[in-house]
């Protein structure tokens, strides 16, 4: 490890090889204003995660908005050119709520975003560069993937109005088997229809063993024009990523006004909850009137905070201590000695106890003494 | 080594049944049985920590990733919405969510219906569903005496036999939702632990369907 990665944080260490990562595949880096006009926003609630939003008045009396997201500014200033797809990444901070957190947070993201014409080498770069995101955070991840096509499919063969429909896709967000079970009692849902639903929220494993799993829960073209996608990957990554790590789970369920095809979601062990999160949303394209396709994903840096929990041992490698009449170049040359032989150093005047160091020194008129290592 | 299964349980009689439960498929850990005011019991040979937390914070220490999976009310994780796997119902410590009144008496709809509960998320989702203006009033415990002091016009509670409403002279006015107790998972650990939670649960959910 270089030097200077000692001293970063995890999530900063983190910035710098995603950067890297997306760089090398042709991403272009995108930096945003810090906000965007309210109405922007409110036009598309439903596609941020959170309800909340921070307003305040512009200069000229327009509401404005902190940015909760950086993907609806990304595809608002896209061309939206089918033939030259705009491969774009970002680093920027967010404004949103987290659930509980009572207050608004700033959440560190980094993402990347394709926009044009996604076809299969397309879906295979983002989900790899996805997979290598996860891979250069830690080696112990999963990357869950679902289909949109696949569970809007079964939501269509079921035939229940919209509402039922939306508590069966919450209950598959939880695989809720129980519950699904109920509602389809309660609407008199065919026994086979049933089955399948609660089949798909418990389904959850490799690609490789979960696929033809699902592949027998088909029931109309739109599902198997899913697997027939799902499968594509499998066989790829099969030759270029690393398959075991990605698990079909069609509970990650994202809002259907916008997102389509592929979707995923990246966990890390020790982080209780997903930290990548992304997908395909051709759906919003559209809606902001372009006509393209598009797929991406976000990392949320922020949790990353609480997983690089090992406690320094030391605060620094050497308190250096000096008296009152000690020369004062004498001891900015020591200082420099020692951070050129790649040391942290910390200089004052009186040890109080609170730094922990693994040597303690003192400059006294007569020169530099080690007191204690 | 493979790391442990955390598991939160709710003290009181729920938590200890579910306990049981856990020991009959062979996650037992005698050191529980000892007594005393340790909230933390682990059993290295078969990779489990127990751990006994109030029963409205199971979600939290679940939902946090402190806890893999837990045992909770469903009336808890309406009431937090929280974002967790609900793998199974347990079909015990059943009850109902019901909105109750003072006996005879039906509330008037011309004015603000006042609601005292300790559930404020779950009153509200329901009447909000009914496009009804209330004012909620939360409260702690003794719910039942609100209706009484006229201080509120219903209360949202949980009932169990209904002894305490008739004790007071209230009586169920309107279902909201059927509440047992639910295994719930963490997100993340169910991912990096999908074999044993499952096995766990498929196990579970044996013994359950038996005793009911």
């Amino acid at each position: 490890m270089k030097q200077t990665e000692l001293y970063l944080k995890k999530e900063e260490q983190a910035i710098f090889s995603l950067r890297a990562l997306f760089e090398q595949y042709g991403y272009r880096k995108f930096k945003m204003s810090k906000f965007e006009e309210y109405d922007f926003y409110a036009d598309n609630r439903s596609f941020l995660h959170s309800e909340n939003i921070l307003t305040f008045t512009g200069l000229d009396g327009k509401l404005l908005a902190l940015k909760p997201d950086v993907t609806l500014s990304i595809v608002k200033n896209a061309k939206g050119e089918r033939k030259e797809p705009e491969r774009v990444y970002y680093n920027e901070n967010v404004y949103r709520a987290r659930k509980g957190a009572g207050e608004y947070k700033e959440i560190m993201q980094v993402g990347l975003e394709y926009i044009g014409e996604v076809d299969s080498y397309a879906t295979l770069e983002v989900l790899l560069l996805a997979q290598k995101s996860l891979q250069a955070i830690s080696g112990d991840y999963i990357l869950d993937v679902s289909h949109m096509g696949f569970v809007a499919g079964l939501m269509e063969a079921t035939e229940l109005p919209l509402a039922r429909q939306k508590r069966i896709l919450d209950s598959i967000s939880e695989k809720n088997a129980h519950t699904i079970r109920h509602i389809c009692q309660e609407a008199a849902v065919s026994e086979d229809m049933t089955k399948r639903l609660e089949a798909l929220a418990g389904l959850y494993g490799s690609l490789e063993e979960t696929l033809p799993q699902a592949k027998a829960l088909c029931c109309n073209e739109r599902m198997e024009q899913a697997i027939k996608e799902l499968e594509e990957i499998l066989r790829c990554l099969k030759i270029v990523g690393n398959e075991k790590r990605i698990h079909l789970d069609f509970s990650i369920v994202n809002d259907m006004d916008y997102y389509n095809g592929i979707i995923f979601q990246g966990f890390i062990h020790g982080v209780p909850s997903g930290i990548l999160s992304g997908g395909r949303y051709d759906h919003l394209v559209r809606k902001l009137g372009k006509d393209a396709d598009a797929i991406g994903f976000a990392v949320y840096l922020d949790l990353l905070e609480r997983f690089d929990s090992a406690e320094k041992e030391y605060d620094v490698d050497t308190l250096l201590l000096y008296e009152d009449g000690a020369d004062t170049a004498a001891l900015a040359a020591a200082a420099q000695m020692l951070t050129d032989n790649g040391q942290s150093v910390l200089v004052q005047r009186e040890n109080t106890g609170n730094i922990k160091y693994k040597q303690l020194l003192c400059m006294k008129d007569r020169g530099l003494e080690i007191i204690a290592e | 080594m493979q790391n442990k299964i955390n598991i939160a349980l709710p003290k009181g009689r729920l938590g200890e049944k579910v306990y049981d439960i856990f020991e009959k498929i062979g996650y037992g850990c005698p050191a529980i049985h000892e007594g005393g005011r340790k909230l933390i019991f682990e059993n290295e040979e078969n990779g489990v920590r127990y751990f006994w937390v109030k029963p409205s914070d199971v979600a939290v220490y679940v939902e946090r990733g402190a806890a893999d999976i837990g045992v909770v009310g469903k009336d808890i994780l309406l009431e937090q919405s929280s974002d967790v796997y609900e793998l199974l119902d347990l079909g015990m410590g059943k009850c109902r969510m019901a909105v109750a009144g003072v006996k005879g008496e039906r509330p008037d709809f011309a004015h603000t219906l006042r609601v005292a509960t300790k559930f404020p998320n779950i009153a509200r989702e329901y009447y909000r569903k009914q496009s009804r203006e209330i004012d909620i009033i939360k409260l702690h415990g003794s719910i039942e005496i609100a209706p009484i002091l006229k201080m509120s016009d219903v209360i949202v509670d949980i009932v169990e036999t209904g002894t305490t409403l008739k004790e007071n002279n209230l009586e169920v006015l309107e279902e909201i939702v059927p509440i047992s107790a639910r295994l719930i998972a963490n997100k993340a650990s169910y991912k990096f632990n999908t074999q044993r939670i499952r096995q766990m649960c498929d196990k579970i959910a044996v013994i359950c369907e038996k005793n009911d």
